[in-house]
Parts: C-alpha cells; structure tokens; sequence
C-alpha cells in the first residue's frame, strides 16, 4: 500500500512536474466560466450566515460571500448555485470538486488548512465560543457549569474547545452530539441539555428559533477563537485570489465609504486614487486577477460592501441585532483589515 | 281426519347461537381467556379514547396560525398550512403541475397493466418502462425542451421519497436478477464475485451506504467530474436493494424443479434462452410478493436519507416542526408522517397478498 | 489416428465451446472487477495527492479530544481515536443486544398472541403488527425521543420512585450495585451451586434413562441456588451495597444512567422488529402439522409437555432463519442511533472522527467492516445452531 502510494507519488511528479501544477492553477477559473455559475456549499440552514427563506431564496452572509465571487467573475451575482451541505460532507465536497468554493461557516484552523486539502482565503466573520443556558437555572458564568450536561455539534471545533475548558477548569461536563442545528435547540428547549455551546453568533441566531428566547441568556465567556471564512481547494492559486479579494473588495469599499447605492456615481465622479484604482477606473488590477475592470464596481452594486452585507444579514438590519465588535474594520476598533488594491 | 301441523321451529339457545355464543366460545372460554379479554379490553379502554379524543373530536382543523388553535387535541392546522412542502419541498410553487402531471402520468399509464383483459401486456409494459422514465425525467428536471430547469437540490417532500423509492426499485430489479443468475451460476469466478457482491451490501446498513455516497464516493470519481448528490445517493440505494432483489429472485429459481431445466436443455436452448424463456418467467412469478416486500422495506428506508441532508418526506415534516411559528407540533407531525407512510406501506402488503393468492398456482403441491 | 483423436472436438469452432467460452467469459468479467476497482483506487491516491490530503491509519493513535456522552469503558477526552473505536463499538453491541432480547421476548408473546384462541387478543395483536412494522423505523426512534421522552420532566422535578429510581429528560437514574468485601465468597458459591445443578441434572437424565425413575430435579435445582449463596450471605454478610443517585447541581450523581437516546432507540427497533419476529413465529407454529399435536395429545402428553417437546422444536426449524434475518437487521438498524446523537459506531466514528480527522476513506472503511464482521457472526452462530436443530433424517 504505502510503496504503492510513494511509486505512484513519484510518477505523478516526474511526469507532470510544472505542466501538472501549472494546469491545475486557472483550472477552476476557466470551469466556473465554462459552466457559466459558480457552485457554493453553504449550510444547511444557518439564520444569518445561510438559510433557505419561506421561499426557498438562500440568504445570509456565507451566501452573500458566493454572490460577491459571482459577481466578480461573471458581474452578475445571480450567477450561482449552492449546495448545502451538511458538516459531515462539506470538506468532501469541496475537496472532490463538487463545490468551487466552500462558504459554510467554518472555522479556520492548521489542520484544516494542511491536511485537508484546503486553502482559506480569509475571515468573513470573527467568532468565538460561548455558552446559551436557560435563566432559569440562575448561572452567570461558564465557570458554574459544573456537571452540566451540554449539547453539541457533532464533529466540529466547538466539539474539541468544550472538552478543553472543561479539562482546564477542572469541570465535569456530560456531552449530547447533535447533527444539525435544530435539534440541538430543540433538546436545549425540551430541558434535555442544561447548556448549547456554539460560535456565539449561531447562538444568538438559535436564540430567536426557541418558543421564548427571552428565557435564554448567552454567558459572557468566549473560550476560543473562531475565524469563520470561505475555503477553496489547494493547488489553485489563481482561484485562490480571486475569492480572497473578493473579501478584501468588499472590505476596503467600506473602508472608503462606497456602498452598493453611491458605487456607480463615485465611479463616476471619483477624483481620489485610492477609489479610483478599486473601482477599475485608473489602472488595470482587474486584469491581474483575470476578472472584468470593474468587479469591485459589480460586487458592491450587486450585493454590498462588508458592512452593508453585515448589517443586512446578521447586525443592525437582521432579527439576530449582533453588534460589529471584533467584525468592525480596524480603524474603528475592530479587525477587518484589507490589504490595499494597486 | 287431522292434519298434523309441526310447531314452528324453536329458536336455537342463546348459549349455542348468536353474539352470546360468539363472545363465549371466542373472549370467555376460560379463567385464562377471560384475564386475557379483561386485560386487552383495559388496553383498548387505555388507548383508543384518548386518541380519539386528541386526534379527531379536539382536534383543531381550520386556521393558518397557531394561535388557531386550542392546543386541547392535535393542531392539524399546522399539517395544512405546510401541505405544499410537505409535497413537493422547496419545488417552485408555480412549477409544482409537472409534478402532479408526473404523478398522472405514471398511473394513467400504468393502468392497463393491471387489466386482465389489455392484450400486448408485455409490449405495452416495456414500452413504458422505456418512454416513461425520460418523460417522468424530463417533467421533473426540465432544462432542456422548453421546459425551465429544477435542480434536484430543490427537490423535496414527499415528492423526493417516491422518487428515490421508484428510482431504486426500477434499477435494482434487472441489476438483482443478473446478480442471482450469477450466483447460481456454474462459473467459479463469476459466482465468487455474484456471492461477495450482495453479501457486501446485505451485511452493511443503508446510513453507512449513504455516508460513502455524501463523503467518500466523491474521492473515488476522476477529478473535475462530480455528481450530483442526490444522483450519488440514488446509486448506492440501487446497489443496496440489487443485493437484496438477487436474494429473493435467487429463492425462487431454487424453487423451479431441476425437470424444468432439464426439459430446457432437451430441447435444445441454450443459457440465456433457457433463462429467459423458461427459468426466469416462473421464478418472478414465484417471487413478485418478496419483490413487492422488498419495494416496502425500500420505501420505509428511503426515510434515511435525512442523514445525509436531502430533504424527504420525514426531513421535511422535521424541519417544519424546528420552525419557531410552529413549535411544540412534533406529535401532529410525527403522527402525519408515520399515518403517510403506513398508508404506502400496508396498501402495498396488502397488494401483495392479493397478488401471493392470485399467483398461487403452479408448484405449489 | 490424429483424425479419431480429434474428431470430438470438431463440434465446431473453439468459440462456440461452451467451456472455453465461460473461460473467456469468466476471465473477462474478473479483468473488468479488477481493472474497475484499480480505476478508483487510482482514482482516490490522485485525489488525495493533488489535494494534500493526509491518509493512512495513523490517526487512531492520536488524542480525541472531545467527550462522549455514554462509554462502557473508561473514557476520557485524552484517549486515543483508537479507544473511541471501542466506545462505539460497545455502545453499538449494547443497542443490538439489549434489543435483540426485548424483540425476541415481545416478538413470541405477538406471535402465539396471534393465534390465540381468544378473538380479542388475536385482533390486538394484529393491529399491533400491521401499525409498527409499516412505519419507518427512524420515525419509530424520533417518535420516541421527541414526542414521548422530550417533554419528561427536568432533574429537579424528577419523578421519583422511592428515591431509588428516578425519570426526568436526562434519563432513567438507578442505583449502581457495588462489590462489597462479602461480594467473592457470594459468586463463588452461586457458582457452585450452579456447578451442583448442571450435575445434578445430568445424573437425574442418566438415572430415568437407565431406571426409568424421575427425580424432582427442579425443586431440588431451586433449593440449591436459594440455600448456598443465602448461608454464605448469613455468613460474610451482603455481598453488595447499592449506589443511590443522587440530585447534585445540574444532574444526578452517582448510580447507573440510561439516557434517552439509549431508551428511544431500544424501545423503537425492538417493538419495530417484534412485529416482524411475531409475524414470523406465527408462521413456525403454523408450520407444525396439527397431527402431530394430535399424536403428542394421544401419547399422553400433557399441554406444556406438548409445547416444549413437540410443537417448539419443530416450529424453531422453520422460525430460526427469518428470525436469523431480523436478528441481523436490528443490528443494522442500530445505526439508525446517528439520527438523534446516540454515540454508536456509525455516529461516532463516521460522525465526529470523520469530521475531526477529514480522512472519509479510512473511517468510512473500519465502520463498515465492523458492520460486516457483527452480520457475518451472527449468520455463523445461527447457522451453526440451526444445524445443530435441523431434522435428522433417517
């Protein structure tokens, strides 16, 4: 098996060593404009970061991270389909080419990133763990959770961070893994779990689902980090990039205060270098990322600049009310950073 | 002279006759019977009026919210307010008469078949095996002929069940026949590998199946060709039922006399024309009960694919029960999945048995 | 002399012989496995190349790092991937076995039920078989735990059977029995008491055989295992002590705990299965000529007598293979445990390891081998006792 494997990883390379890897950058670029879409995994049901609504219209900022690339690449954010997976298949899926990008609310760790076989080309949303227990039961800190019985995702970083709080505390702790998202609310309802541990965004966005959400209370402690981005497969640089200044357009279009309403005028009209170059009006920084001149122009017309998306899906605009916090832009107190475009 | 006129006939006794008798000789024929009776009696007694009660006389039928209702008995309303997905799943509403004209389809143009008197059966039958499923295809997929494309991760509800259901038996009929010819073939090799097929997928459950279809299938496809995951999952379904159909059509070929074959080999016909001409034809005879039992046990398993997150018939009635307008209604919702599928499932038992009497000839001594 | 020799053969040519032709046809068929399977190995290694994915089973040594909810042996987030195998394991022949009895149990009491003289009973139990078996068995287990063992009360209004046992939504809390130092004496001399029965029994068949005299071995039987291990107890004092849950901040601490999801998912695919076990009871008492009851009645066989010696024994042969069948799906069915967070194998290790560790091919592998081996046995094992009880014919 193993000197199969090394053979066989020996003749890939000294047959395709250039060809091979260049071919495979630009792969997915030239699939997506082939096929005419790009195909997105999202969750499978996720209020805020990507949700089906009564209609069936996905919503929320994972999928508004897909539109952005669609409108990118091809100037229509329409220009997409989405899969929704659940956490089980979402790195298969990506991994197996059935999905080009990976937009599921997923953290971003080493592993991941090494041994997956995935690149993730930056931070959407910057999370962190946290507890949501019933009033009821008169807890103000994670540190009174001794011998609680908790519930879970199954398979997922909240998974590993629960167990290693507990262990650093010394706290015991009984475990319910749940596959998806409403059963853990229900069992948290029901009284069948004392406490649901998740990214404290997905708390707050389980907390408006439950009967009374006012009974439930999020417990200050934020145990981990959880930088949640879009992922794509390795070995494609070119595809890489074009979903990572995705991010940063649409980040640094809020810096600059263009939003999806003053776009097509500040284009315009614009006399300052630093929109103009961002806007595709001076210099060709389109090019280099094989998109249209004006894609930052189609991604802020057609779905909004990082806050516009923030607010509308999760913050001020949303029934979730999250405030900006660690997602303000750096110069407001935050860290959503965007390295320039020239 | 008199004539002797008979007295008119007495009444037989009460105790030998009549509903007295009936429930003597049946409920109370004994100390131990007449427990028993007592017992069942409280068990009915425990039961049927409560769900009675919940599920009929305060039970709340009108309305579109929950404040409809009474919350005393069940909440139908919540059953008919989310009917259409329950249906048809995220299916575009406007779209949804291909569906039902899908549906039409199959039973108009299934119906002569069950004619006793339709002459070109076995024609007619073959040719709609043929034309229907790209038609049923065509209508429910669309993106080619005029007709606007849904894609399958649209699909859902009850509509999506059928489909796996249908689907799956269809593939996994000639797929399990050629699978029992090979395990009882004389060719070693052939047989060996008949033998390990169905034994691999009767011994693994049908989750694990649909879990290497969601996450290891994709590994095992050439690069840049991925497929669809409901087309994946459809795949492994007709693999697992294949194994199960070799079985069954397996135990009717050992139930055709060795005369049979014998009588084939005189007259000259070859494997295949033996197979088809002569083995085969009364062996699915023998078996259309085990295949229709097959189709049940297939069509309850279909309820599985919710781990893998397509939305069937039971994912979609879950999902509307976590819906915070309509909290608290799992029992309604359960209660109309389970009254659904044993619908389906004991309407087509009961088929069966028809069919097991009707078939009844032939060998049987 | 070469023309004699070969005039066999000249039925026609080489490929119209049908031994050389299943040759050809066989060795095709194993090229197409093969070259198929090859195919999707190579597949797979360049998949798994191009995209940097790790594989291999080295990960089974490495730390979990997660909790699980209910393992038989010692568990903690520090162990090993290769001990989570285990905890699934355990837990996944926990569900089979316990639901296998409660099945088999139910499943004759459905089964004579339906043959009952009584019309009530009769009836009942044909209602009861026609509704489990047509609902799915996933519907059976939500069912259960959303809709029956949901809405129990939480711990601190549990309800409360004398303060040894108690119900709420985390469970069915009872008392733990713990070995006492009186506790080796007590099994040692159960054990001879059992030791004494066996022998006692074979001396008594040995006796009626040679003499033809019965001995009350049952009584005697009873005596011994009730007189033994009470005079040791009189003796060394209880062998046991009991562990009493108790209600300590969130939870109970302390006894044994059967969680919900436990109790949903053996309460649901042993009733699923009882109606198919009943159905096929049914079916083996029917089987049983009813001259042969008839014969048994003339020989002077009593009822029981009739039951256990003639009728059982002859219905278990036609009983024994379905019920080898439905043995087999309850196992499978087991899985159904990933629906509702049950940590079995398939929930835990094609669940949480998979997703952990990223590596689907492996985890996917050892679950299904797992499966593969628990039906294989328990085909063996029924296999060899349904041949140890086949027919002897002479």
């Amino acid at each position: 098996m193993k000197m199969v494997k090394s053979t066989l990883a020996v003749l890939t390379t000294a047959a395709v060593l250039g060809v091979s890897s260049f071919a495979q950058a630009g792969a997915t670029l030239d699939a997506v404009q082939k096929k005419g879409f790009v195909q997105c995994g999202i969750s499978d049901g996720l209020p805020g970061f990507s949700y089906a609504d009564a209609k069936g219209q996905y919503k929320g900022i994972d999928v508004d991270v897909c539109r952005a690339v669609a409108a990118a690449v091809f100037g229509d954010a329409s220009k997409v389909k989405f899969s929704p997976l659940t956490a089980k298949e979402r790195f298969t899926a990506l991994q197996s080419g059935e999905v080009d990008v990976l937009s599921r609310n997923t953290t971003w760790t080493s592993s991941r990133d090494a041994a997956m076989g995935l690149n993730f080309t930056g931070v959407t949303y910057y999370d962190g763990q946290g507890f949501l227990v019933n009033k009821k039961l008169g807890v103000s800190s994670a540190k009174e959770l001794d011998g609680a019985t908790v519930c879970i995702h199954a398979g997922t970083t909240t998974e590993l961070n629960l167990s290693d709080y507990f262990r650093a505390n010394n706290l015991k702790y009984t475990p319910i893994t749940y596959d998806t998202s409403d059963e853990s609310a229900k069992s948290v309802e029901s009284g069948r779990c004392d406490v649901l541990t998740s990214d404290q965004s997905q708390l707050y966005a389980q907390r408006i689902k439950l009967a009374a959400p006012d009974d439930y209370v999020v417990l200050p402690e934020v145990i981990s980090k959880e930088p949640l981005g879009p992922s794509v497969r390795q070995g494609d640089e070119e595809w890489f990039d074009i979903v990572r200044w995705t991010l940063f357009a649409m980040v640094n279009a809020e810096e600059l205060g263009i939003t999806s309403k003053n776009v097509e005028e500040t284009a315009k009209s614009t006399k300052n270098p630093d929109i103009a170059r961002l806007l595709g009006t001076e210099g060709e920084f389109g090019k280099d990322l094989k998109l249209p001149k004006d894609w930052v122009v189609k991604i802020v017309k057609e779905v909004g600049n990082y806050g516009e998306v923030f607010d509308r899906n999760v913050g001020a605009g949303s029934e979730l009310k999250i405030e900006r916090g660690l997602n303000a832009l750096w110069n407001k107190g935050g860290l959503q950073y965007a390295p320039p475009v020239r | 002279m008199t004539t002797h006129t008979f007295k008119p006939d007495m009444p037989p006794p009460a105790l030998t006759f009549g509903p007295i008798a009936w429930m003597r000789a049946n409920l109370f024929s004994g100390v131990f019977n007449t427990i028993l009776t007592l017992i069942g009696l409280y068990l009915v007694w425990l039961i049927v009026p409560p769900l009675l009660e919940w599920a009929i006389f305060k039970a709340d039928w009108v309305g579109t919210t929950r404040a409809d209702c009474s919350r005393e008995g069940a909440c139908w309303v919540f059953i008919s307010d989310r009917f259409g997905q329950f249906m048809y799943g995220f299916y575009p509403a406007e779209l949804r008469w291909r569906v039902d004209l899908t549906v039409i389809l199959a039973i108009v143009g299934a119906a002569p078949l069950f004619f006793k008197r339709f002459a070109p059966k076995a024609k007619y039958g073959i040719a709609f095996l043929v034309i229907y499923p790209i038609l049923a295809y065509w209508l429910l997929h669309g993106g080619f002929l005029g007709l606007e494309q849904v894609p399958t991760s649209q699909w859902g509800g009850l509509m999506l069940t059928v489909v796996i259901a249908a689907v799956g038996i269809a593939g996994a009929l000639p797929l399990g026949i050629l699978l029992a010819l090979g395990r009882r073939s004389n060719m070693p090799a052939i047989k060996v590998l008949s033998v390990t097929f169905i034994e691999f997928w009767r011994g693994v459950p049908l989750i694990t199946v649909l879990f290497m279809s969601s996450v290891m299938l994709p590994l095992f496809l050439p690069e840049g060709l991925s497929l669809d995951k409901l087309l994946r999952a459809m795949v492994m379904v007709i693999f697992f039922e294949a194994a199960y159909i070799a079985e069954v059509v397996r135990g009717g070929m050992q139930a055709i006399p060795k005369g049979q074959y014998e009588a084939a080999a005189a007259m000259g016909l070859g494997y295949w024309r033996t197979m088809s001409l002569v083995i085969l034809p009364q062996a699915l005879k023998l078996v259309i009960p085990g295949i229709v039992n097959t189709f049940i046990a297939l069509f309850k398993d279909t309820s599985l694919v919710i781990i893998i997150g397509l939305f069937d018939f039971l994912n979609s009635i879950k999902r509307a029960t976590a819906d915070p307008a309509w909290l608290g209604m799992s029992t309604e919702g359960y209660v109309f999945a389970a009254l659904v599928y044993w619908i389906f499932c004991f309407g087509m038992s009961r088929y069966s048995m028809h069919l097991e009497n009707k078939l009844n000839t032939g060998h049987k001594r | 002399m070469q023309n004699t020799a070969q005039a066999p053969r000249q039925r026609g040519s080489v490929w119209t012989d049908p031994q050389v032709r299943a040759w050809v046809f066989q060795i095709l068929a194993v090229i197409l496995v093969v070259s198929f399977g090859w195919y999707l190995f190579d597949n797979a290694q360049t998949n798994l190349e191009h995209r940097g994915i790790t594989s291999g089973f080295g990960f089974l040594g490495n730390s979990a790092g997660f909790g699980i909810s209910q393992h038989l042996i010692d568990y903690t987030e520090a162990d090993t991937y290769g001990r989570v195998f285990f905890v699934g394991l355990l837990n996944t022949l926990l569900v089979s076995v316990v639901g296998i009895v409660l099945a088999t149990l139910l499943g004759f009491i459905l089964g004579v039920a339906r043959l009952s003289p009584n019309w009530l009973i009769r009836k009942l139990a044909t209602v009861y078989i026609e509704t489990f078996r047509n609902i799915p068995p996933l519907l059976q287990i939500f069912f259960w735990y959303f809709a029956v063992l949901g809405p129990l009360p939480n711990p601190r209004q549990s309800l409360n059977f004398g303060d040894l046992f108690f119900v709420n939504n985390r469970g069915l809390q009872m008392p733990a029995p713990v070995a006492a130092e009186a506790f080796w004496p007590f099994a040692l001399s159960v054990l001879v008491a059992l030791v004494g029965i066996v022998a006692l029994w074979r001396w008594a068949k040995a006796r009626r055989h040679a003499t033809g005299q019965r001995f009350p071995v049952a009584l005697t039987s009873l005596a011994l295992i009730v007189v033994l291990p009470g005079l040791t107890m009189l003796v060394a004092g209880l062998p046991l002590h009991w562990e009493v849950p108790v209600l300590q901040g969130f939870n109970f601490r302390g006894g044994w705990v059967m969680i919900p999801e436990l109790v949903s998912i053996v309460l649901a695919l042993s009733i699923y299965t009882a109606a198919f076990i009943g159905e096929t009871v049914r079916a083996g008492i029917q089987s049983v000529s009813h001259g042969q009851t008839e014969a048994a009645s003339s020989l002077g066989l009593r009822p029981g007598q009739l039951l256990r010696l003639v009728i059982i024994p002859q219905a278990m042969r036609v009983i024994i293979p379905p019920l080898t069948s439905q043995y087999l799906n309850l196992a499978k069915n087991s899985s159904l445990a990933a629906g509702i967070g049950y940590p079995d194998m398939v929930s835990l290790f094609s669940g949480t390891v998979l997703n952990q560790t990223g590596q689907a091919i492996e985890t996917m592998a050892i679950t299904m081998s797992v499966y593969l081996a628990i039906s294989i046995s328990i085909s063996l094992l029924m296999n060899w006792y349904n041949k140890r009880i086949a027919l002897i014919e002479r």
